[in-house]
């Protein structure tokens, strides 16, 4: 599942490299981003932690082609994208990049499974297509039975999960989420981080930008930033339940 | 755990600890005789995957150390074709102990204030910077967290040892958010020096 026992993975799904992001200018210039390299590999799970302000959701954007660095590069896939068209780039975030937001985005007026499957809709796939994929989408994230709700008649938690749904309709190569669980009470957060927790199993690539420690322990690997740069890296491998055992007092 | 008798304070060095072993094989036993291979299935079953920690010999090994104390005797019971097997029960010693085990209130104690005393001193000396030290104690909680909240989410619900890793999971919570609180104070001192 995770990263390096792929034999087809022949580098990083998404790369950074020197990114920094400026905005203002003059006395008021804010550098959101101050120089990050960053790797991400096919099936991997990253969470990306730090206190607010400190450039994690700018990094997001920058990764995922909604705004643009003012310095360095983003490559997807092998493909440089931060300097491509407009055109392009939405090209690229619709068919290869999944978001989910922390206020769900959801289109009121639309029944959880025709906001799943708009994405594949505008992307041009058949309706009977993508109503069934859509249908399969709901059923995965475990909310089969509420398809044809409208958003108003969901919870918060529930309404989170057809928003992630929807960004896996396009099956992009990348999920970002910022702050999913950000608007959540912590019953809605469990059912989000088990489902986080199985669309890592089954090998989505995810980046997550996260306050949540629970969230961010669900990845393979954690960043934290300060000030627009990464200041801590930590691999959350998980086998021998030494470490584990010793917190729960059965050592020592 | 005051005035417990520590029969087995101190086990061969190989395989963890587990000092509670006396007191819960003990209360096992009050119910009815038993022996050791089902003592130990039965703590296999409260532990689920943290019970790697319990070395196979430690129950075997405690139970002795019990007998020699006077809370549990045994009786061989002759089986065909196989060694005998050793029955244990609970004596009225043992009795007693069960029941002073099960109402004390003795807690493991958090210890907040090594690490405390540790940001103050590496920023009184100017040896450390106490946000990096923050943000390296909060990858470590983390990693714990990872690993815990793994082992419950692969428990099926209901199971007992989930709740177990409930609460490892709930206290390195707990933990984070003193850490998060450490470091905004810490962040905020910084800005002002």
């Amino acid at each position: 599942m995770n990263t390096g026992d792929s034999p087809l993975r022949v580098g990083p799904v998404l790369r950074a490299h020197g990114l920094e992001k400026e905005y203002g200018q003059g006395a008021g210039l804010v550098r959101a981003l101050d120089g990050v390299d960053l790797e991400v590999a096919s099936g991997e799970t990253l969470a990306v932690m730090g206190p607010s302000g400190c450039g994690k959701s700018t990094l997001l954007h920058l990764l995922g082609g909604l705004e643009r660095p003012s310095a360095g590069e983003v490559w997807l896939e092998g493909r440089r994208i931060d300097r491509v068209s407009e055109k392009a780039l939405a090209r690229v975030r619709r068919r290869a990049i999944g978001f989910v937001f922390q206020a769900f985005h959801l289109m009121d007026e639309l029944t959880a499974v025709e906001n799943v499957e708009m994405p594949a809709l505008l992307a041009g796939r058949a309706p009977r297509a993508a109503r069934r994929q859509a249908a399969e989408l709901l059923e995965q994230v475990g909310l089969a039975d509420r398809a044809e709700h409208l958003p108003s008649a969901l919870s918060g938690g529930e309404c989170q999960r057809v928003a992630i749904a929807r960004a896996l309709s396009n099956e992009p190569l990348v999920l970002l989420a910022d702050e999913p669980t950000g608007n959540l009470d912590s019953a809605a957060t469990l059912d989000v981080l088990r489902l986080l927790d199985s669309l890592r199993s089954a090998g989505q690539t995810l980046l997550i930008v996260t306050h949540d420690d629970r969230i961010a322990a669900t990845a393979d690997r954690l960043i934290s930033m300060r000030d627009g740069a990464f200041v801590e890296e930590t691999r959350l491998t998980h086998g021998t339940t030494g470490p584990l055992s010793e917190l729960a007092g059965l050592e020592g | 755990m005051p005035e417990a008798v520590r029969v087995s304070s101190k086990e061969p060095s190989s395989g963890y600890q587990l000092r509670v072993v006396q007191e819960v094989l003990l209360a096992l036993l009050a119910k009815e005789a038993s022996h050791g291979y089902q003592l130990r299935a039965r703590l296999q079953l409260a532990l689920g995957p943290l019970a790697e920690a319990l070395n196979a010999g430690h129950v075997y090994v405690t139970l002795n150390r019990l007998e020699k104390a006077g809370f549990v005797s045994s009786k061989r019971i002759g089986q065909a074709d196989r060694p005998d097997r050793k029955v244990y029960e609970l004596t009225a010693a043992g009795r007693a102990r069960v029941m002073e085990w099960l109402e004390d209130t003795s807690w493991p104690k958090p210890a907040p204030a090594e690490f405390h005393l540790k940001l103050v001193a590496a920023a009184a000396a100017g040896l450390a910077d106490p946000v990096r030290l923050v943000d390296m104690q909060r990858h470590e909680l983390l990693a714990g967290l990872a690993a815990a909240q793994r082992a419950a989410l692969a428990e099926p619900d209901g199971s007992v040892a989930g709740l177990l890793l409930e609460g490892v999971v709930l206290r390195l919570q707990a933990d984070l958010r003193w850490l998060e609180a450490c470091a905004r104070h810490w962040n905020d001192t910084k800005g002002r020096s």
